[in-house]
């Protein structure tokens, strides 16, 4: 299995809608539309076929191939109905590599494409390319609205790149911080900027080894999240800090102890607090090593890395103090997380801020069979992927867990409910902002 | 003291006013589309004036405005508010498209088409604080907003034609087809105008866009085309790999209405599935080429009218619609389907008269049942894809003479924006019915 897709950044990627069929069809056309034709990442589309004889088994299938030049595909297996109708949303995909009514299971259930032989009958499960399709259309997917500005920070040491809505402002802004696998990913800021809030994406561990000298204290966060705030478009009080995995243990760290920067509110992915960045990250790197001998392999020899941080210390030292939290927090959970024990974190976590009061800050967001890498809605899932570590730039198959409908269902959930977050916290109402008490 | 002091500046600080935000949906769409457009998080009962701009291929300024005023909530709601004056009112999901007008300032008699179809229209649309009806561009919007409006759906294709002789382009909808194909013919105002064609490829149709005003020059004599330049075309789309040969139709708009009639009654090579004939006439003589349809135009210039403004209205030139049957196109004898669509303000040529006439003519002959007429009230001659702006003059160039005139096409802004809206929406429909749908005795006989 090849390296995750790196999906595209601040553009679009086109997906191929096939409709096939062995039977010789005459007479009628078939007609095929998705709407939207070209839409956000995190739009859903309609998918309608019409104009086909009734009863005709059909196959749907969708396309794409990545930046990195590889193919990806899904498929659902249709029987049009009375009035020659296909209707993704409402119809019953009788098997493929989703199954069920699912709107968006052409896009959420894509995998890489195998080595082909020819199928022989109306619902295919292999060979699409090389028989012809009966009708498709194209649609773009894309992170990047209209009027989206990207601009590259290099400032003050800080590496990464912000996005810009479109408009006066002024803006929230937000702070956004991706996992232990490094290097500067975009499109999560982008989608952010295209809902109307400056995002920078940040690079705090390049692939060059050389570099992870400037995070051993926050400072560099710090800079980072002032870079965002002093922004002439952002509005200061209104910045928030959105993480995933080492991103999200990141951001806790930097709400419990900063004295420097206040975030309005956090969103945290499959994070821990039992990550003590703000005591050095090589403290933290060497403790990873330190506890190397507690990972564990699956059937098929991948990296199962959740127990590293297990058991949850009970020593205050070696993890975050959760009371000293000070803003409204988001924590999202898969429950098949292999990678780290975000479960057992939360509890934790939930467990310490209700004791030191402050857990009505607290939502918490858990999903049964999603696995660590929660991210955008309808992008593909895939349960292990190749990973390099960072220290040793050794390459393993790393197991992150989850399975695919499940894991999609959260995908779309927590992104509509984070955006929700965010908004409620960060763009409230004029009428909800309180008076000045002199 | 001084701790007190920096305690009132940070409440003060912190008590900013949250901005309005503009949603609109889609952000990408075709020009054909409605948005949904909403203003959130304003004051209640706050004035709010919404404007869209854009910046023309030619490098013109369009703009338009409505003026609205927030619920109780905060909110404007564009799909169901009523705009209270601007460049449209009332409840009009899309006025803010069709209604645009060059700004204040620009050239006059400006038109506007896109040229380049593979970028979009690219429409700033903002929300200022008031009910503003001009000075935008010194204020600064509350929020803004950017929506693209594209011809081009992902995946269609462009492919310039000169086979055959004749000049065009192709536009071909994503896939391996067979599809039903277009000719598309625009008038009088020559060049090769690919938008139109590019959007019915991106609804599922091949469409060609055909260059045939530019008189041609040959063995030194300088001509309009003759008939077998349009059958020429046709027969391009006939034999593309990727056509349905028997599923051809002509969208023709002023003279482009007058090759269509012609060709399909009396052309032997040209056999439409159906056709579609804007703003046009049947009055030309029989079997007559592009020629002699300017020659009886060309007759009757003394029947040139001008305005109040000096803007030429040619609508006479071919009136009173002859009772001679050799002047006009025999209908009678149309064997598909036509749909006539007329604005009953075209100041160009006589579409109502032309429509009502043809109507009796195909009673008499029994071949009625074939016509479907839409009539505009209100609506000018240039009758185009929807929420492009309504222009009730502008410059043209006549083809022949290069002569430059400021000609009246008639109108009025909100019904002919709405006939253009209505018109589209039939237009799709009757070519998807008749072309996508219908199987009659001739194409089954070739299974």
């Amino acid at each position: 299995m090849s390296i995750p897709p790196s999906l595209p950044i601040c553009g679009c990627f086109c997906l191929v809608f096939f409709y096939r069929c062995l039977s010789t069809m005459v007479g009628t056309y078939p007609l095929l539309s998705v709407q939207p034709m070209r839409g956000l990442v995190d739009e859903k589309i309609q998918v309608v076929v019409r104009n086909l004889p009734p009863a005709l088994s059909v196959t749907l299938h969708s396309l794409h191939r990545s930046e990195d030049n590889d193919f990806w595909e899904a498929f659902g297996h249709y029987t049009s109905n009375d009035q020659g109708m296909v209707t993704v949303a409402k119809d019953a995909s009788l098997g493929g590599t989703y199954e069920g009514a699912e709107p968006m299971g052409l896009l959420w259930s894509m995998q890489p494409v195998p080595g082909s032989r020819t199928g022989l009958s109306g619902h295919m499960t292999e060979g699409f390319s090389k028989q012809s399709p009966l009708a498709t259309v194209v649609t773009e997917r894309w992170y990047m609205a209209p009027g989206v500005c990207r601009i590259h920070i290099r400032e003050h040491g800080v590496r990464g790149t912000l996005f810009l809505p479109p408009g006066p402002g002024p803006f929230p802004g937000v702070l956004d911080m991706w996992g232990g696998g490094g290097g500067l990913v975009e499109y999560r800021s982008c989608l952010l900027a295209s809902h109307g809030f400056v995002s920078m994406a940040l690079e705090y561990l390049s692939h060059d080894k050389n570099r992870t000298s400037d995070i051993e204290s926050t400072t560099y966060f710090e800079k980072a999240f002032r870079i965002v705030q002093e922004h002439p478009l952002v509005m200061k009080d209104r910045v928030a800090l959105f993480g995933l995995s080492l991103g999200a243990s990141v951001a806790l760290n930097l709400a419990a102890y900063s004295k420097d920067i206040s975030p309005k509110c956090c969103v945290c992915i499959s994070g821990s607090h039992v990550h003590r960045v703000n005591q050095a990250f090589s403290k933290v790197f060497r403790k990873m090593n330190k506890d190397g001998y507690k990972t564990r392999f699956d059937e098929e020899g991948r990296v199962v890395w959740r127990d590293f941080i297990l058991p949850i210390p009970t020593d205050l030292g070696e993890k975050v103090d959760m009371g000293r939290i000070k803003c409204p927090l988001m924590l999202v959970v898969g429950e098949d997380d292999q990678n780290l024990a975000t479960v057992e974190s939360a509890k934790d976590m939930t467990q310490m801020m209700r004791a030191a009061g402050n857990e009505h800050l607290l939502t918490i967001l858990q999903y049964p069979d999603a696995g660590h890498l929660i991210e955008m809605p309808y992008t593909p899932h895939f349960r292990a992927s190749s990973f390099i570590v960072q220290q040793t730039g050794q390459k393993v198959m790393v197991l992150w867990g989850g399975y695919t409908k499940p894991h999609a269902d959260a995908q779309e959930d927590f992104w509509e409910k984070s955006l929700s977050f965010l908004r409620q916290h960060l763009y409230p109402s004029p009428d909800s902002v309180p008076k000045a008490k002199l | 003291t001084l701790s007190f002091v920096r305690a009132i500046i940070t409440v003060v600080m912190t008590e900013k006013a949250a901005s309005p935000m503009l949603l609109l949906h889609p952000s990408r769409g075709l020009i054909d589309e409605k948005f949904s457009l909403i203003v959130q998080n304003l004051s209640q009962i706050q004035d709010i004036t919404l404007h869209a701009l854009i910046h023309s291929d030619d490098g013109d300024y369009w703009e338009a405005f409505g003026h609205y005023v927030s619920d109780a909530t905060g909110f404007v709601n564009v799909a169901n508010d009523s705009s209270l004056g601007g460049t449209y009112d009332g409840v009009e999901p899309m006025g803010l498209l069709w209604s645009m007008r060059p700004v204040p300032g620009s050239r006059i008699g400006l038109r506007l088409r896109k040229k380049e179809v593979h970028t979009p229209m690219v429409v700033h649309i903002s929300v200022y604080r008031g009910h503003m009806s001009q000075g935008f561009r010194e204020q600064v919007a509350l929020a803004s907003v950017v929506t693209e409006r594209w011809y081009m759906a992902p995946g269609v294709r462009r492919v310039d034609i000169t086979e055959g002789g004749i000049t065009g382009t192709l536009f071909l909808p994503p896939g391996p087809g067979p599809f039903p194909a277009l000719l598309d013919l625009w008038g009088g105002g020559g060049g090769l105008v690919e938008y139109r064609s590019a959007l019915l490829s991106s609804h599922g149709f091949v469409s060609l866009a055909l260059e045939y005003m530019t008189p041609r020059t040959s063995g030194g004599s300088t001509s309009h085309v003759g008939n077998e330049y349009f059958e020429a075309a046709f027969t391009v789309l006939k034999q593309h790999p990727q056509v349905c040969g028997d599923s051809i139709a002509i969208l023709g708009l002023s003279f482009g209405t007058s090759v269509a009639l012609g060709m399909a009654v009396y052309s032997t090579v040209i056999q439409p599935r159906c056709l579609v004939c804007v703003s046009g006439s049947h009055v030309q003589p029989v079997k007559g080429s592009l020629s002699d349809v300017f020659g009886e135009i060309n007759k009757n210039v003394r029947n040139t009218r001008y305005d109040e403004e000096n803007r030429v209205i040619w609508r006479d030139l071919l009136l009173p619609i002859p009772t001679d049957p050799t002047k006009k196109v025999d209908v009678g004898q149309l064997k598909c389907p036509v749909l006539m669509i007329v604005g009953e303000d075209d100041q160009n040529w006589p579409a109502t008269e032309s429509a009502e006439d043809m109507k009796q003519m195909m009673e008499k002959a029994g071949n009625s049942h074939l016509l479907t007429t839409l009539s505009y009230p209100g609506a000018g001659h240039l009758i185009e894809p929807p929420y492009s702006p309504h222009i009730r003059a502008s410059n043209f160039m006549v083809a022949e003479t290069k002569q430059k005139l400021v000609v009246l096409w008639g109108g009025e802004t909100a019904p002919h924006g709405h006939a253009q809206e209505d018109s589209w929406k039939k237009i799709l429909s009757f070519l998807e019915e008749h072309l996508y749908r219908s199987t009659d005795v001739t194409s089954q006989s070739n299974l």
